[in-house]
Formats: C-alpha cells, structure tokens, sequence
C-alpha cells in the first residue's frame, strides 16, 4: 500500500518525478475502456479499429489516460495529493505492443490567497521516441503535516488555472 | 461543405441532454478502474485511511465520466446509448463518421463519494472549419460537460476536444 506524504516544503522548481514504465497489452486496453465504461469497438475491436479508425490497432481510451495520470501523480504525492485540473492532448494513440514511459517535472511551487498549496506539473507520456500525449496538471499538497487539501471546499477551493 | 450547417450553429452555448446516471457511484467500479491502472492510492481502497483524510469513501477524480456513461443495454432500449449524444449528434449532423478525442481537460472540484447520483449537462463550445490531419478530412469541435452530485454541488467541469473525420 502506497504511503508517501509529500508536503509543499519538499517539492521545489525543476524537480523530477519518478519514471513509470507500463508495457501495453490488448489485455491493458480493454481492462481500461471496461473499467471506464467505454464500450466503443475502437478499443476492444482490432478489425474495426484498423477499418473504421484507419489505426494499426485497438488504443487506450481518454478516461483511461487520465487514470494513469492521475495514479502517476499521487504515486508521488501520496493520499493527501487533491488533484485540482489536468489538461492533456493526445497527438497519437497508444497501441498493444507499445511501452508507455511517464515522466514529469516540477514547472511551479506556490500557495494562493486562501493558504492552499499548488504544485503545477509536466507530464509526457512516451513511446519510444514518440510522446503521445503531454499533460498539465495541477495538483494541491499539505502546506504542512497538518494540512489537509481534501477539507477545503467553496472559495477555499480554487483548482482552475493551469498554464 | 466549409459552411457550418445552422443547425449546428445553432448548438453553440446551448445547454443540451441534462440527464442523471443511470446508477450510483459505487465502490466495485472504483476498485475496478484502479485495478486497471493499478492505482495503489489507500484513498479508495483503505477504509480507515479514507475517513481519515476524505471523510469517507471518494471515487477517484478521474473517473468522473465513468459515473454518466450509460449501460451497453437495458430493457426498452431499442437504440445504442452513447455517452455524451452531442458528440455524436455533431457526427450525424456534419457527416463525419469516424471520430477521436484529441484533447481533455478536467477540473476537479467536490469530491465524488461513493452513493452519490450525478447530473451532467454538455455544451458545444466551437466547431472549426475543415481541416485535414493524418486521418482524414473533417472537422474540430470542444464539447464541455458540467457533473454535479445530487446535492447541487460542482463535483468538475470536463472539456473535450473531439475530431470527427472522412478517412483519406
């Protein structure tokens, strides 16, 4: 079980979050379009996947991604990490075969006039050479051990801007 | 065909398909969509560690749309159920039938807790002009869906960039 309890003090400009390595399979993709609901053939379906979507393959759906987003993330920031936004493009799609790489940094550290802590993301998702798809994010931690993001709500909660 | 059909137009900033899930936010499919990515968080999988820091069970942020995506089929369903119709309604409308999401962006705001019942609302926020990609020929267009919990509450607002194509 997971337990990290990252605080605002230990994150700075620059920083780099862990890689994570997820080798694709038909199995990953249709584990994701089920989990999300997704019952569109394009990602359980190869033949109408290459015919009707002209792709070389069924490919991971939107939800799906940003469920591996948001798990990279708090992977790093621990359960009291609070997502605020996440903004992501997919320039290609990922395909059974393909080993996705995350890798992200730290593009800023700062707190907004309600005393919550911001930690603005980079996010790339690779494949090979390639990045399918980049991702913003912004993502709320514990100015202190004591600090809670998951108790703020209303105007104290103000999760919108991201670059 | 460069023009936008004034039916289309007419979309444009308009509320369509309130609607309410056809069910309740609900721990298996939690379980079930960190499985897939194997999301350890003991957030949604500690009890203990969910009252503590949540106040109780929540649903990972990122399965918003999980909650509003209708079943495959149900009784008295004559036509497939599609989850967010105007996407598909754009589809019809321009004659475009292939289609993929090419941007998404979710902004994360009351926390979804399990038993919670969720309403969305879509909005077409802008179709271009067309345009060719590696796909094919058609068009761009940014959907927004709205979710709130049963309560009235904002639980996140979702944006979608769709691309509804001809193949080459």
């Amino acid at each position: 079980m997971q337990t990290n309890e990252l605080t605002l003090a230990q994150v700075s400009v620059g920083a780099e979050l862990p890689e994570l390595r997820i080798d694709v399979t038909p199995s990953t993709v249709v584990l994701g379009a089920l989990a999300t609901r997704d019952w569109r053939p394009m990602h359980h379906d190869k033949d109408f996947a290459q015919e009707r979507n002209g792709t070389r393959h069924i490919f991971i759906n939107t939800p799906h991604n940003a469920a591996y987003f948001e798990r990279y993330i708090t992977d790093w920031t621990g359960p009291k990490g609070r997502l605020g936004k996440i903004q992501f493009r997919m320039s290609d799609s990922v395909f059974p075969g393909d080993t996705m790489v995350f890798c992200g940094k730290v593009d800023g550290v700062g707190t907004d006039d309600r005393g919550c802590g911001w930690v603005d993301l980079s996010v790339e998702l690779k494949v090979g050479e390639k990045t399918p798809t980049r991702c913003k994010a912004r993502v709320a931690l514990p100015v202190d051990a004591d600090d809670n993001p998951w108790k703020r709500k209303g105007d104290d909660w103000q999760p919108a801007p991201v670059a | 065909m460069s023009e936008l059909p004034a039916e289309v137009e007419s979309w444009i900033g308009e509320r369509r398909y309130e609607e309410t899930g056809e069910f309740d936010v609900e721990q298996g499919y939690v379980y079930t969509s960190c499985s897939s990515v194997q999301n350890g968080n003991p957030l949604f999988w500690d009890e203990k560690t969910a009252s503590e820091i949540t106040g109780g069970r929540i649903a990972p942020p990122s399965m918003i749309s999980v909650w509003f995506r209708p079943h495959y089929w149900s009784p008295g369903r004559t036509e497939e159920a599609v989850p967010m119709q105007l996407h598909f309604d754009l589809k019809a409308a321009l004659g475009l039938p292939e289609a993929v999401m090419t941007d998404n962006t979710i902004t994360f705001h009351e926390p979804v807790r399990i038993g919670d019942r969720l309403k969305t609302v879509q909005i077409l926020r802008s179709v271009s002009g067309l345009k060719t990609t590696k796909l094919g020929t058609g068009r761009f267009w940014v959907l927004d869906m709205e979710i709130e919990n049963q309560h009235g509450e904002l639980c996140a607002i979702e944006s979608y960039t769709g691309y509804g194509y001809k193949r080459s």
